[in-house]
């Protein structure tokens, strides 16, 4: 679902001045230019383009690998309040190992990562073959179950940590509506916190996984389905065996920002729970945070961040290779 | 919804169809239902909220808690409400979202039309940019701010906001601008059209539908953003989300759900109205960022 282009917007080109009929090539060769500044212009189109890009390509060298650099040093020193740049080894990481809140978090990062994008895939697709079956008012469906993704995840906690508040929240409608047993607190359940943040996650993000593949349902090949009817196979059939799998690049994509919203999510934890009760939902981000910005740790703050870069490395680069060994097989 | 199906020419109301569309309405409703309890809640009085339940319609409705919320609630230590940092979060976004996706789009140009040697280098090289963990680069940007007097600053959130939003927009633009035709971008060379040239009259003029998919999901990114607010904002530079955090984490008093929510909903509204307003761009935004990403 690329944009497309607007080729009739196009404007005429000026008309052609006594420039020679040279054929312009197609990388940095520039051809002449007329008129007398025509040796200017050709050295002004050899450089600009370079010279228009360096600013980002600087910036992204400093910024982001100079800066993810210079983390991976800190993460090697013993840094505490204050940045130390003497080299220490692997202190921080062995630190970092030997704290049970650190592998709270990263439990949690697991449940929560897992169980969020498995709901949120089966949702997703599951309501992107629904809607693909020519339904009055697709369009208004669509809009509504995407508009939590037009949200700030601080109003998705806001949100949900009143629905599920358990005094007055769905526990208190529930008793009101009779069924006094019902008892849903969650959000003060230590062992079970976590998993008011994948609720509150899937109802923020499947709208999105469902536009993904509706895209992609749109974009399949309409004669093979036709052919697959006429030879008489049945509707479920036809998406197990020809539809579904030819949404392979979408499964990927669709993995990889729910992977690495997953990794990310900060803002939606500090809303929804805070970490909390104690520190029973706690996510690396949470801890990476915390040890940097209120408990004075550089150095164990960058140790957790460069694991946080580590576990999107693990999860981004095999998904990419896979997808582009796909690619080429040419599916 | 009933009338509207059996008004469908040659569709068959089988148990099926029925059924699905049943499970799409029930969906629906349960990704509306947040927001209808955030509106209603928003309007009901603390004793309406603290007897009846989630569900119930408003008795007497009442706007007291958004104008609290809007200028006298607390968040943290300051009671004002939450309209100077809404005022923070507008000055911040409107500068970042214009200059980045303006670089951008000069990037995207350069990458379609003017390839050099080594451009798939640096294409991908940028890229990584969207994939890393902000939490990797936080703490020496933190620093560097703190040296060039930008901490706790809305002009410090608006270059944090450009620098890490070049990788998505130039994203953007590179991959609309190799779907115009190179043969344009060739002619106009061939005429004597210099790099600016090509850029006012052929590229920029295309590039109505992209400005708008890239501002729209710049405004999503930033106005929603809270890890650079929260650590680069300070007190005075504080985002709208991270005031909107701060009040309904506050544990001091009688927690006023009614305030939380009409805080919560002032927090989302641009966004909320950009997506009603123009949601066709977001939804574009959302799979060209995600499919080629």
């Amino acid at each position: 679902m690329s944009a497309t282009p607007l080729t009739s917007a196009v404007r005429p080109v000026p008309p052609p001045a006594k420039a020679p009929p040279r054929k312009a090539a197609n990388d940095s060769h520039v051809p002449p230019r007329q008129a007398n500044s025509s040796r200017f212009g050709a050295l002004a189109d050899a450089w600009l383009p370079r010279l228009v890009l360096s600013p980002t390509i600087i910036a992204s060298l400093v910024f982001v690998y100079g800066f993810i650099a210079l983390t991976a040093y800190l993460s090697l020193t013993e840094s505490r309040m204050m940045p130390n740049f003497e080299f220490a080894g692997l202190v921080q990481y062995e630190r970092l190992f030997g704290i049970e809140r650190w592998w709270t978090s990263a439990a949690n990062l697991g449940i929560f990562g897992g169980l969020f994008i498995l709901v949120c895939l089966a949702i997703g697709l599951m309501m992107a073959v629904l809607l693909d079956q020519r339904i009055r008012h697709e369009g208004a469906l669509r809009a509504v179950y995407l508009y939590p993704m037009a949200l700030s995840f601080i109003v998705t906690g806001a949100a949900w940590k009143w629905i599920l508040n358990p005094g007055l929240g769905l526990e208190k409608m529930m008793h009101d509506w009779g069924y006094t047993s019902f008892t849903f607190d969650w959000l003060v359940d230590s062992d079970m916190a976590i998993y008011t943040v994948v609720i509150a996650g899937v109802w923020q993000s499947s709208g999105f996984v469902m536009a993904l593949f509706l895209a992609g349902l749109r974009s399949v090949d309409d004669s093979i389905i036709k052919a697959a009817m006429v030879d008489g196979a049945s509707l479920p059939t036809i998406y197990r065996r020809i539809v579904i799998p030819s949404l392979r690049p979408v499964f990927f994509s669709v993995l990889l920002v729910l992977a690495h919203i997953a990794i990310k999510s900060f803002d939606l934890v500090m809303a929804l729970t805070a970490g909390g009760p104690g520190t029973s939902s706690d996510v690396p981000a949470i801890f990476m945070y915390q040890f940097s910005f209120t408990r004075g740790q550089l150095g164990l703050g960058a140790a957790s961040a460069m694991m946080m870069l580590a576990t999107v490395l693990a999860v981004l680069v095999p998904l990419m290779y896979l997808e582009t060994k796909g690619a080429r097989h040419g599916r | 919804m009933a009338a509207d199906i059996q008004s469908l020419e040659g569709e068959r109301l089988t148990i099926g169809r029925i059924a699905i569309y049943a499970l799409l309405v029930l969906v629906a409703l349960y990704y509306l239902a947040p927001l209808y309890v955030m509106l209603t809640t928003s309007v009901k009085t603390l004793d309406q909220i603290r007897d009846g339940n989630l569900l119930d319609f408003p008795l007497a409705p009442t706007t007291a808690a958004w104008s609290k919320a809007w200028s006298q609630a607390c968040t943290g230590v300051r009671c004002e409400g939450l309209a100077p940092y809404f005022w923070n979060s507008m000055q911040m976004v409107i500068p970042a979202v214009l200059i980045s996706s303006l670089i951008g789009s000069l990037n995207g140009y350069v990458l379609a039309h003017w390839r050099f040697t080594g451009h798939n280098v640096v294409f991908t090289a940028l890229m990584v940019g969207c994939f890393i963990p902000f939490q990797v680069v936080i703490l020496p940007m933190a620093r560097l701010l703190g040296m060039a007097d930008l901490a706790n600053t809305t002009s410090g959130l608006v270059v944090v906001h450009i620098i890490y939003g070049i990788a998505f927009t130039t994203l953007f633009f590179r991959n609309y601008y190799v779907t115009v035709p190179e043969e344009l971008v060739n002619a106009a060379r061939i005429d004597g059209a210099g790099f600016f040239m090509i850029y006012r009259r052929i590229i920029f003029p295309l590039s109505l539908p992209i400005f708008m998919v890239c501002f729209i999901w710049q405004f999503t990114q930033i106005w929603n953003d809270f890890l650079f607010g929260v650590v680069f904002g300070g007190a005075d530079a504080q985002p709208v989300t991270v005031a909107l955090n701060n009040l309904v984490n506050t544990s001091t008093g009688v927690t006023e759900y009614n305030v939380n929510m009409a805080a919560a909903i002032i927090a989302a509204l641009p966004t909320l109205v950009i997506y009603l307003v123009a949601g066709k761009y977001f939804v574009r935004g959302l799979t060209a960022g995600a499919v080629k990403g």
